[in-house]
């Protein structure tokens, strides 16, 4: 190729460059800014979202965590983290005791098949971890506009 | 366009735990599409969701780009005495959209 080809290649080879995406290792540093030096349990934490799902544009996902929510005993927080949608991070949620059930429900959006991560932060200090994964077959963030 | 469904119970008993879902009309643009002329469709998203009951915040969530359009959002409070539950979200673009349902504790 010459000179003047490199050169007029290069910026298409820009444009096909993928987007930069989320890797396993954004997802677990994303993880270690929630979690600190603390080591995650599994456990006592179920995260339900469908093991296969056909349009990854909106993927029901819940996470339930099993805790009596007292004053002494409860959740702070839920944080749920994937591998590969272009940033790590799908939600941080706080509650408390005044929630009275630790459970929250949303619908996410899926890059790829990938995994996805629930932590919950109990009120003593430790986590708990739930990870599942997903095969999409129809990706989010990518599809063709109209 | 800034519309909001709120469901939730009407009336509870003391200590009852009710169910909150709520359904916001957001487009939840993620800002990593490319619009049909190649260049980047900005971001435009809902950043936060907070309820607060009584007059105190009783849960709150950070979105992401990562969740969906028209985000649902479903979580659980112990019902303590009769008042207001506001529900807010704020967003990018200065979305912002404030909804309020009143639970009667028996």
């Amino acid at each position: 190729m010459s000179y003047r080809r490199a050169i007029l290649a290069a910026p298409l080879a820009l444009l096909l460059a993928p987007p930069a995406r989320a890797t396993p290792e954004a997802m677990r540093e994303a993880m270690r800014a929630v979690l600190g030096t603390a080591a995650p349990r599994p456990g006592g934490i179920a995260l339900d979202v469908p093991p296969l799902v056909d349009n990854g544009n909106a993927v029901p996902l819940e996470v339930i965590v099993d805790s009596p929510m007292t004053d002494a005993a409860h959740v702070r927080a839920i944080h749920v983290f994937n591998e590969k949608n272009p940033q790590p991070l799908v939600f941080h949620a706080w509650l408390g005791p005044a929630s009275g059930r630790a459970r929250v429900a949303t619908r996410i959006k899926l890059g790829d098949s990938q995994r996805v991560a629930a932590i919950a932060a109990m009120s003593d200090g430790t986590f708990r971890i739930a990870e599942a994964d997903v095969i999409v077959t129809l990706a989010a963030c990518f599809e063709e506009l109209t | 366009m800034a519309n909001v469904l709120v469901s939730a119970p009407k009336q509870a008993r003391a200590g009852e735990i009710v169910e909150i879902r709520t359904l916001a009309s957001h487009p939840m643009e993620t800002g990593f599409r490319a619009g049909t002329n190649g260049t980047l469709i900005p971001r435009d998203i809902v950043r936060e969701f907070s309820c607060s009951y009584g007059g105190v915040t009783v849960f709150r969530m950070e979105l992401s780009p990562a969740i969906a359009a028209n985000p649902y959002i479903a979580f659980h409070l112990r019902a303590r005495e009769t008042g207001p539950i506001v529900l807010r979200w704020t967003g990018d673009n200065g979305f912002s959209v404030e909804e309020t349902v009143t639970l009667q504790v028996a």
